[in-house]
Order: structure tokens, then sequence, then C-alpha cells
């Protein structure tokens, strides 16, 4: 990177100067010099500019487009363990081609079933939901709407994509070794995932899955202290915490929770790793395994599953509250209200984060934890609801008297609210520890958490594409091809989550290779085929958003400034801003980000950059006082 | 057929779509409103959303009511009769929340989408609606946790002196059943002793362990409160029993534990349901390797006195294999004692973590 550092005024650290200790007042100082800057950068070397870019906005687009990949990998898998579930007696001597030994008479190979659902599982948790969506989002609208030239450390912002994409390519090839991808679930509980004699794929498949988690960890860690810092030190002039979008702030949270809980994933795995590799005993006690007894005295499987979920159950979190902050942009925007109770929003995000760290255990009701437990742990899961609920009412207050366009964001934002309250509201049965001893690991959670998590999170992540993508490419994606997206999409994940709950109800178990075994599970012949059927036809849809995407990138109507309308701040930047966001100085910010519709004003939105002296027919009372 | 069907009302979904919108192009090209920004589509979309909620409501209520016994497994344990009434109850409220909101948010789509020259309402905050959404869902919220606290606290609470002892020990990929033989006292196992013959690890020179008898099937009484002590010898698994409403993982190195009082002898409900082929089922629910969905073990409900006479016919393990005891008698003491950690082979040794009740 020898250009940059040609260019001090570039260099983050030098912006940092004005951040750090003066809070929100970032270098503005140097920004004449950038305009001249702007027009150098088109010098760049491709490799620097388009690989290993130090630019959050080409960071989130890696980020985007390898979350797309494991995307469409993820769903792959899906399909094929579907396949299985819905015809168990079918033959898939077709697939032979592709899975080779994994399909043996005709048959999926039991083994490199429950390899399919880790690996779904694994997939799209973390490098779809995680990685994807807030990695992606994270690095393009932090510096973007809070008035920043980049992230505080712009090469740690690089290599947090790198460690994804190291983490990657181990967790890929992970899918070609001769015994198969880590198996045990995308929970690893050992003695499962600590013994290849208890499954092949806890040999080399696991060994993989374990570094590569490690990467992966790393990666979370240097993108999450750097969405911090950024948001905390290098605000913009006037961007005061409670002048926040509620992106910026689910942002935020989302990193603190990240930094918090991910290393204990990463304690949990090096010791899992300890315990397969050198002989310790800290998860494993009293085996006997493939005609041996092994010497392993003392662990508990217990405590790893405590340390799991440790970070499992705010991982949940990290992966739903990015996706309520953007929807809550996009459904203030598109309805063309303020969001309703800003301060209360903020609120129950932080209410939420608090609690996720203290409900991991409702994970755990049946595992032989101490009942007294459960019940600390079922009190504190329920409260949940009540934050969850709050914002459920304030997003429908929103749309209440409000002007809605239907844009394919608005559309994806509204979709995210009815499956969020559809997977939220069964959570609360499952928080019932009572209720929970039915449930546990049945279809019932199953379709819980894929509505309310993966679903609803996929939700925010399409809302935030559709809703962002003017910015990222300069072009617009095709409406019409992004309603039909959408509609189809709705549809589908209801047909395939609201019989699932059936299934569940009847408490067919996850992770079955075949419900022909049992009499108990056996009546829903008809419905598994039925939500394998919408399953895999919803799966298919998702191809017209990736050809919208990708026409569009090139061939898109080209976007104005602010296509949407909207007030803040990364719309006042150029249409395609360049290294630095903005060619001049930084804006800077008077207003709280949701005036839409403003009594007296003259257009339906006034951006945060607009001074108060400017708006004198629309001013509030206590605004009057600011703007004199 | 149902595939095919399903798979045709999808497609003609897509079509529908696909023909609203390009029907909407072509209009507004003919009226030249093309480039505006919010056309027809905007209704298009709000209509769409009005028709999701009344249909997509009707089927759900539909396929709901229609798979309604299929979804209820039978129940035959005490607990499981208050568990049902629980979650339905919990159904029902949540039903309600599912409903209101719903509805609001899709007649609210519909009813306030664009329209020219309207201005949304300004409408920022109000307190007093804010607390009352806050507090009545943190009432209802209360109510749950207290009703599941105490059901909880009862099914989890110690089991009733009275109760019927059984062991369950999970292994890939099959349950081992033992019971404690004439002496109601169930003897020390030991993982190091386990070979072919002796699955458990029966350490017989612990004299309750004797007259311990192994079964395949699990046979338990009606009406008498039966507590299952469940062990694994490897991987985790669990013990779920959907009829009774019973789950508990089953923890190499942790012995757990769940009681449960049968109401219904397999007789009775074979004759309840009209199927002569019913039986209880014992699933694993723990995922434990590739043949997890194939290990089950069948639950028998008898009457007591049935109960007690097969009880009383079942032959003890060191009877049917004199040849581990044999061995055992000829090792020198010595060895025993070293093998046989007092410490480690005690019945619930308490481990790390374990279970206080």
């Amino acid at each position: 990177m020898s250009d940059m550092a040609a260019k001090p005024n570039f260099s983050p650290s030098v912006q940092a100067q004005g951040g750090i200790g003066t809070a929100p007042v970032p270098a503005t100082e140097h920004g004449d010099h950038l305009h001249h800057d702007d027009h150098e950068h088109h010098d760049q070397h491709w490799l620097w500019k388009y690989v290993f870019s130090q630019d959050h906005k080409q960071i989130a687009k890696q980020f985007l487009i390898t979350g797309m990949f494991w995307a469409i990998l993820g769903g792959t898998l899906s399909s094929l363990f579907r396949l299985q579930l819905g015809w168990p007696e079918g033959s898939m001597e077709w697939l032979t081609p592709f899975l080779g030994k994994w399909i043996q008479a005709g048959k999926l190979n039991p083994e490199f079933y429950l390899a399919l659902v880790t690996m779904h599982g694994t997939i799209m948790v973390f490098f779809v939901l995680t990685a994807g969506l807030s990695g992606t989002f994270s690095n393009f609208l932090i510096p973007l709407q809070v008035g920043a030239r980049d992230m505080a450390s712009g090469f740690m912002n690089m290599l947090s994509y790198w460690f994804f994409f190291l983490s990657s390519v181990i967790m890929f090839s992970s899918l070609f070794i001769e015994t198969g991808p880590a198996s045990a679930g995308w929970t690893i509980y050992p003695p499962l995932s600590a013994l290849p004699q208890a499954i092949p794929g806890s040999g080399a498949g696991m060994t993989l899955w374990l570094v590569s988690m490690a990467f992966f960890i790393v990666s979370q860690l240097l993108g999450g202290v750097n969405y911090v810092t950024t948001v905390i030190n290098m605000r913009t002039r006037g961007m005061s915490m409670s002048k926040l979008p509620l992106t910026i702030w689910a942002f935020f949270l989302t990193a603190i929770l990240g930094i918090l809980s991910f290393p204990v994933l990463f304690s949990a795995a090096l010791l899992l790793i300890f315990d397969r590799s050198f002989g310790t005993s800290f998860f494993l006690s009293d085996i006997y395994i493939a005609g041996q007894a092994l010497s392993n005295q003392g662990g508990s499987p217990v405590l790893f599953q405590h340390l799991f979920w440790f970070l499992g159950h705010p991982e949940v979190y990290i992966v739903i509250m990015p996706a309520m902050g953007m929807v809550s942009e996009v459904l203030a925007t598109n309805a063309r209200k303020p969001i309703f109770g800003y301060r209360a929003m903020i609120g129950s995000l932080i209410g939420i984060s608090l609690l996720s760290f203290v409900v991991w255990a409702h994970h755990m009701f049946v595992t032989g934890m101490n009942p007294f437990l459960g019940s600390v742990f079922m009190f504190l899961t329920l409260i949940i609801a009540v934050p969850s609920g709050v914002k459920v009412f304030n997003w429908l207050a929103t749309l209440w008297r409000g002007n809605i366009r239907f844009t394919a964001a608005m559309l994806f934002a509204i979709g995210f609210v009815s499956l969020f309250i559809s997977g939220g509201l069964t959570g609360i049965i499952l928080g019932n520890a009572t209720l929970d001893i039915q449930m546990h690991n049945t279809y019932f959670v199953v379709a819980h958490f894929h509505l309310v998590m993966g679903s609803s999170a996929f939700f925010g992540l399409f809302a935030g594409v559709y809703h962002w993508f003017p910015k990222m490419f300069g072009r617009m994606m095709d409406e019409k091809l992004g309603y039909i997206h959408f509609w189809l999409t709705f549809v589908g994940v209801y047909l395939v989550f609201m019989p699932m709950h059936y299934v569940g109800i009847a408490g067919f178990p996850r992770r079955y290779y075949a419900w022909t075994g049992f009499d108990a599970f056996s009546q829903f012949a008809d419905m598994n085929k039925f939500i394998s059927i919408a399953a895999i036809i919803a799966f298919l849809g998702q191809f017209i958003f990736i050809f919208n995407f990708f026409y569009s990138i090139f061939r898109g109507r080209r976007a104005t400034q602010n296509p949407w309308n909207s007030t803040t701040l990364e719309w006042t930047a150029p249409i395609e801003p360049g290294h630095g966001n903005w060619p001049g100085e930084i804006p800077a910010v008077y207003r709280w980000p949701y005036d839409y519709s403003k009594p007296g004003a003259e257009l339906d939105f006034i951006p945060q950059n607009v001074p108060y002296s400017q708006t004198q027919s629309s001013n509030l009372p206590y605004e009057q006082d600011m703007a004199e | 057929m149902t595939a095919l069907t399903i798979l045709l009302v999808l497609v003609l979904l897509l079509v529908v779509f696909g023909l609203l919108f390009r029907l909407q192009i072509l209009t507004s090209i003919f009226s030249g409103t093309f480039t505006r920004d919010i056309g027809m589509s905007n209704s298009v979309n709000a209509i769409l959303m009005l028709v999701f909620l009344v249909v997509g409501g009707a089927w759900f209520a539909y396929s709901f009511v229609e798979n309604f016994n299929k979804m209820n497994p039978p129940i035959a344990s005490v607990h499981g009769h208050q568990m049902e009434r629980m979650f339905w109850i919990t159904m029902a409220v949540i039903g309600v929340a599912f409903a209101i909101t719903q509805t609001l948010l899709f007649v609210y789509s519909y009813k306030y989408q664009h329209k020219e020259g309207r201005r949304a309402y300004f409408f920022a905050h109000n307190n007093k609606i804010e607390v009352i959404w806050t507090v009545i869902p943190a009432i209802v919220m209360a109510a749950l946790i207290f009703a599941g606290w105490k059901a909880w606290t009862r099914i989890t609470g110690p089991a009733p002196k009275n109760s019927v002892v059984v062991e369950v020990m999970g292994k890939q990929f099959n349950w081992l059943v033992r019971y404690p033989g004439r002496d109601m006292k169930l003897g020390v196992v030991n993982y190091r002793m386990i070979d072919a013959v002796n699955e458990f690890g029966f350490d017989l020179s612990d004299k309750s362990a004797l007259d311990d008898f192994t079964t395949n099937e699990i046979h338990v009484p009606k009406g008498v409160p039966v507590l299952i002590k469940i062990r694994s010898r490897d991987v985790l698994h669990a013990v779920y029993m959907p009829q009774f409403r019973v789950q508990m993982y089953a923890v190499p190195g942790m012995p757990t534990r769940f009681w449960f009082t049968p109401t219904t002898t397999t007789d009775e409900m074979r004759a309840r349901l009209g199927n002569p082929k019913f039986n209880y089922e014992l699933a694993c629910n723990q995922v434990c390797g590739g043949s997890h969905f194939a290990m089950k073990a069948t639950i028998i409900v008898d009457e007591p006195d049935d109960y007690q006479n097969w009880y009383a016919a079942q032959q003890s393990f060191s009877q049917k294999n004199p040849e581990v005891l044999a061995a055992l008698k000829q090792k020198p003491k010595s060895l025993v004692s070293q093998t046989v950690d007092p410490t480690e082979a005690k019945e619930v040794a308490p481990a790390p973590l374990a279970a206080s009740y």
C-alpha cells in the first residue's frame, strides 16, 4: 500500500487523532485534500482496490458476496436432506455423480445426512448470518452513517475479511475429505464430536471445523473491535449517541455481544482440541466405545454445553439484531414516518443484549443440569419476551398512519416483522422449562428458530441489500423482480415452517435421518413431503434474487444520490462514494435520523445534516431554541 | 400427487405475480407514468398484503384443525396431562398475540399505503401506550413463568419413596435396561468392566449387583411412580418418551434421572386407539451417530399384578452369565480392588455440575 503512505490524510490513525478523546469531532480539516486524492485513487492497482482493499465499502461487498456463496451452498445442503426426509424410501441414485460414495445402493448414507445438517447449520449461522449479514452491513453502514471516512483501522478491517476468507476455505475444504465433514450437529457436543470412533466426521472433518472456527472467531473479533471503536470515536460533528440511526445502535451492540461471547466459544473449541488431540479430559469421562474403555475421567460433557451456549445464545442475537436495526430504518424511511419510540427501541436493544448473556442454559433444561438452574433460566428467558414485544409494537406503531411505499426492501422489512412475531411467540413455549421437556430437540424447535432467527435474519439481509444496493453499486435493483422474489419467499417460508410446528408438537426429533422407524412419528409422511417441496421451491426462488443482484450491478437503472428520500448521512455522500466517502468535508449532524413527514416542513423528510436554522417552519419549540 | 399439486399452486402463484407486475408496467406505459417512482405496483403490493393475511390465515387455521389429532401424541402419564394443559393454554395466549399483531401488521400495510398528496402522521412517541404495552406482556409472562416454575419444580422434584426403579443405559445404537432385582438395590457398574457379554459393566464383586437383571423391553407398572435412572456409556443420548412427556439426556460420567407415573397400560392404550400394534416408544433425542434415528426401545405398561409376576420371573444377569462371575472369582483379589476404584464406582458419583436432585 505504498500509495497510501503518500497520503497521510487517508490513514485512519490521523483521523483518529481528531476522534479519540474529543469524541465526535473527526479530522474534517483534512477534508479539502480528500477531494484531490479521490482522483488519484483511480490509479490504484486492482489488487489493492478490489482484493486486499482497506476501504470499508469494498470489504462490505467482499463479505456480502462470500456470504451469498455460502448461502447458496447452505441452501443446497438443506435441499439434499429435505429430499431424504420427504422421500425416505426414494432412490437417490441420480445424485451419485455429485455425492459419490455417500450414496450407497441408491440411499443417502445416514452419517452423511448428519454431516449435511451439521454443515447446513454451521454455514447458515456463522458464515451467512453472522459474517454475511453483520459483516456486510456493519462494514458498509457504520462509517457512512456515523460520518467517518473509514473504519478506525482499515488494515484490521481488511484482516477481518481475510481471516473470514481463510476460515471459509478451510470449512469448504472439509466437505471433500475422505471421512466427511463434521457430523456432530452445529452444536458439536462432545463426546460425539471428540471421538472419531463414534462417527467418522469427528475425525479430520472435525479438526478442520475447529480450526476454521478459530479463524472465524479471530475475524469476528477484529471486525467487532473495529465497529465498536468506530462508533465510539469517529462520529461526525454533532452525531451524539442519541442521534445515531437504529442501524448503528444495533451494529454497535451486536459487536459488543460478539466481542464478549466469541472468546468463550474459542475457549470451548480449544479445550475440545485438547481433548481430541492431547488426551485431556475436559469433556470426557467413563467412556467405553468401539470395544475399548477410554482412560478419560472426570470431564463433563455438560460443561461444554455451558461454554458453547454462552456464545450460542448471544449468537442468535448477533444474527437478529443487525436485521432489527436495518428493518427499523427501512420501515421508517418507507412509511415516511419517524420510527415510533426511538428511545424505547434503543432501550429494548440494550435490554435484549444484556438478557442474551443470562439465558444460555434454556438450551439445556433436560441435560441433567440442576433443576434449580432450570427455574432461574426459565425466568430470565421468558423476560426477553417483554423487550421483544416492545420492538414489535413499535414497528406496528411506525406503520400506523404512515404513507407506505412498497419498495422491495419495505416488503422484506414487513415480512421480517411478520416472521419475527410468528417465530418469537413459540419461544414462549420453548423457554418454559416444563413444556421444553416435551419440545426439546423436536421439529418444534427447528421451526421456531428457523422462523425467528433464520428466515427473519435473511429477510433483514434482503431488506438491507435492496435498500442500500444503490449506495453500494450506484445502480438500482429491479423492483419487479424484487416483488416476485419477496412474495415467493414469504409464502414459501410460511409453507415450510408452519407445518413443521405440527410435526414438532407430535414429538418428531430433529437430526433424524428418517421417521420411518417409529410409530409415533410416522403419521406425517405427506406433511414431510409437502415441507420438502415447499423448501426446495423457496430455495430455487432465491436465484431470482441472485440474478437480479448480479444483473443490476452491471445493467441496473442508474441510481440517484438519495433514491429513497432518506434522512441518514450515507445518502449525502456521492452516488458511488470513493475511498474517504465524502469528497469535501464530512457533513455535520444537527438532528435525529427520523424527521419524516414533519408538520410544517416543505418535503416529507429532513436529512440529518440540515441545521434547525434552515427549517424554521417545522421546528418544535425546543428545536427552535437550538436553532437560535 | 400432493407434490404435484403444491408445485402447480406455487408455479401458478409465480405466474400470477409476474403477470400482475407486468400488467402494471404496461398500463403505466400507456398512461405515460412509467417513470413515476410510486405507481400501481404499490397498490398491488398493498392488496397482496391483505390477500396474504386472509388466505394465509385461512390456510393456517384449516391446516391446524386438519392436523390437530395427528399432532397430539396420546398422553399416558400424570404430569403429561398437566403439561398438555399448560401447553395449550400457552398456545392460546400466544395465539391471541399472534392474531392481533399479524392482523394489525397486514391491515396497516394495506390501509396506510401511499396516497398522493397525503402526509404520514408525525408521531414519534407516546409514553402512556409504551408503558401499557410493556406492562401487559410483563404481567402475562409473570403468570406463565409462575405456572411453569410450579410444574417444573414438581416434575423435577425428588421421586416418591415407593417408586419403582429401572435403569436405562444408552449406547450406540440401542438402549440397555436393568432392574435392581429382589434386593431393590442397583449394584455397582463400572465402565471398565464392559465387554461383549457384560454390556452394562456389572461389577459382580458388589453383592447388590448379583440379583440385578437386564431386559430388552422396559416394563413399568400402571399407577405407580417410576424412577428412570439414566446413564450413557459412550456419547450423549437422550431418553425421550413422547407419550409420557419424559425427556432427559444420558450423559457419560454423569448419571441423570427422571420420574413419572404411567396412567394407561399398553393394552388399554391399544384398545383406546383401536390399534392392536400400538407400543409406547423410547426414542433417542440427542444426535449420537449414524444410526441415531433408529435407536429405539419399547416400553410396556402393565397392570401392577402383571408387573409383579413379570418381575419375579426374570433371571438375574449373574445367573444367566455364570462365566462372568467365575472369571471374577479367579482373579486375585488385589487386581479386583485395583480395577474397581470404590470412589468412581459409587452409584451416583457426584460429577462436576451434576444434578443435585
